[in-house]
């Protein structure tokens, strides 16, 4: 049924794969942490790549090491991502990554550096990174329908704000492009305790509410009871949502599901940076709540616009997927306003209602992936964190 | 319409939030709820800053605290109305 949503486009790229990018960045990718070094020069060398160093890819083994692979590759497939060098200290991880990233049928090579040097590994991916440029910035941006988007969603440094406000907005933007074909995605499992009866309700029926629950119970026995040793206060919540006004876990995850609406249901789980299998609607992505780690998860799933609510102003952005912030927090939009690219705080003096709020989110949505910077884009927030599950071998 | 100093989630709540700045003690608040836009008066009985709660009548240590309807947690102090809700007085039952 034809909606006034029905009708937004956006111009984006469409990847041979048939997803749809909103940027187009050529990705100079490491298999490992002892291959950021190289990565950066070529990075360096040529303009217009963007290097992705991170801490990890030596020695990890079982679902971590699955975990790893599949972060880099979903990175590397993320429709945002024109095309791909990667480069590894040895060729049997680094053909692992550029195989599953070739899927996508995205230009995409490896380098090793055993055998060759940081030298030569340089000279040669450098070579082929100012091809992809040269391919890369050809490509055009064509007109695409909204309902082809992917777009998740996290909260961070949340308040009491973010439950009456921001969080609520983003529900109210699923509401609404949830059933004009949209896939959707949140997460943060420590973050739904004491809102679990409520989660687990909101599954599409109820085999898919018992699996949620049974990943969520995981999560509380494995991660937080085996390791915890205390209440987790000043963690969970943080000690800014503390600052904020939110006094226990149960507040911030009530606020925290504002973010599905009233009405959207979720249709599947996913692991962490899993792609979606199941269709076009709404997932939950079994992830931490740390929000450099959280998106990185997400964009790796596929996602290509992220909806971020905070409170006191968490000021993440992500290196390939633009980060919208949306803040409801009068203090933080005076103090902190060049991190905000959507202010709802008229909601909380209530000037907006929650219906405009929600409208405002999706004409900045649609007006970034035509290409506006988001606030983080602009200040360079760049956070590519990879989620580890336990100690190396 | 004047802006409120505090907004409550739903009619069974018994905490709000306060949600301007420099919010003093004696403050004859407007408060709304937000499940129907009603509104109510309430005196802040001490200075809260913007995003703490506020307890919307006299609260027992062991009372259970109830925001958007739900069960955020117990009381460890007894609390009055109009007073300041926060770590010292409301603890999860969680973890």
């Amino acid at each position: 049924m034809a909606s006034k949503y029905s009708n937004i486009t956006f111009k984006g790229y469409r990847r041979d794969n048939g997803r749809v990018g909103v940027r187009n960045h050529v990705v100079i990718l490491p298999v490992d942490d002892i291959s950021n070094a190289a990565c950066e020069a070529v990075a360096n060398n040529i303009k217009g790549t963007l290097a992705l160093p991170h801490a990890y890819g030596r020695l990890q083994f079982g679902p971590d090491l699955d975990l790893h692979f599949r972060t880099m590759i979903g990175t590397g497939a993320n429709p945002n991502v024109a095309a791909v060098v990667v480069i590894g200290i040895e060729p049997g991880w680094t053909k692992r990554i550029v195989d599953g990233i070739a899927e996508t049928g995205k230009p995409v090579v490896g380098f090793s550096i055993e055998q060759n040097g940081d030298h030569k590994t340089v000279m040669d991916a450098s070579r082929k990174a100012k091809e992809f440029v040269h391919y890369a910035t050809e490509l055009q941006r064509e007109e695409c329908s909204i309902s082809e988007l992917w777009v998740s969603t996290k909260c961070g440094e949340s308040d009491t704000t973010t439950g009456l406000g921001s969080c609520p907005t983003v529900g109210n933007m699923y509401d609404k492009l949830l059933p004009e074909g949209i896939y959707g995605c949140f997460g943060e499992t420590s973050e739904i305790t004491g809102a679990e009866h409520i989660a687990k309700a909101r599954a599409i029926n109820p085999e898919v509410g018992e699996r949620w629950y049974k990943m969520w119970k995981a999560y509380q026995e494995e991660v937080i009871e085996a390791n915890k040793v205390d209440d987790l206060s000043e963690s969970q919540p943080t000690k800014g949502n503390i600052e904020g006004g939110l006094t226990t876990i149960e507040e911030k995850a009530l606020g925290n599901l504002e973010k599905i609406g009233r009405t959207s249901k979720y249709i599947d789980i996913l692991e962490p940076a899993e792609a979606p299998k199941s269709g076009n609607g709404l997932y939950f992505m079994d992830s931490s709540s740390a929000a450099a780690e959280c998106v990185t998860l997400m964009a790796a799933g596929g996602y290509v616009v992220h909806t971020f609510p905070t409170g006191q102003g968490n000021v993440v952005g992500n290196p390939i997927v633009p980060v919208i912030k949306i803040s409801a927090n009068p203090r933080t939009v005076r103090t902190m306003g060049e991190h905000i690219d959507v202010d709802v705080s008229g909601i909380l003096r209530r000037e907006m209602t929650l219906d405009n709020a929600g409208d405002a989110l999706i004409d900045m949505i649609a007006r970034t992936a035509n290409g506006r910077s988001t606030a983080a884009e602009a200040l360079g927030h760049r956070e590519f964190v990879m989620t580890k599950l336990y100690r190396s071998a | 319409m004047q802006s409120p100093h505090l907004l409550v989630h739903e009619h069974q709540d018994n905490v709000g939030v306060v949600v301007v700045e420099g919010l003093k003690a004696g403050t004859d608040m407007l408060c709304v709820v937000t499940a129907d836009n009603s509104s109510f008066q309430l005196t802040a009985k001490a200075d809260v800053p913007i995003g703490h709660k506020i307890a919307l009548k006299d609260l027992k240590n062991g009372d259970t605290a109830i925001k958007y309807g739900e069960d955020i947690g117990k009381f460890i102090a007894d609390v009055e109305k109009g007073g300041h809700v926060h770590v010292h007085n409301l603890k999860t039952k969680r973890w």
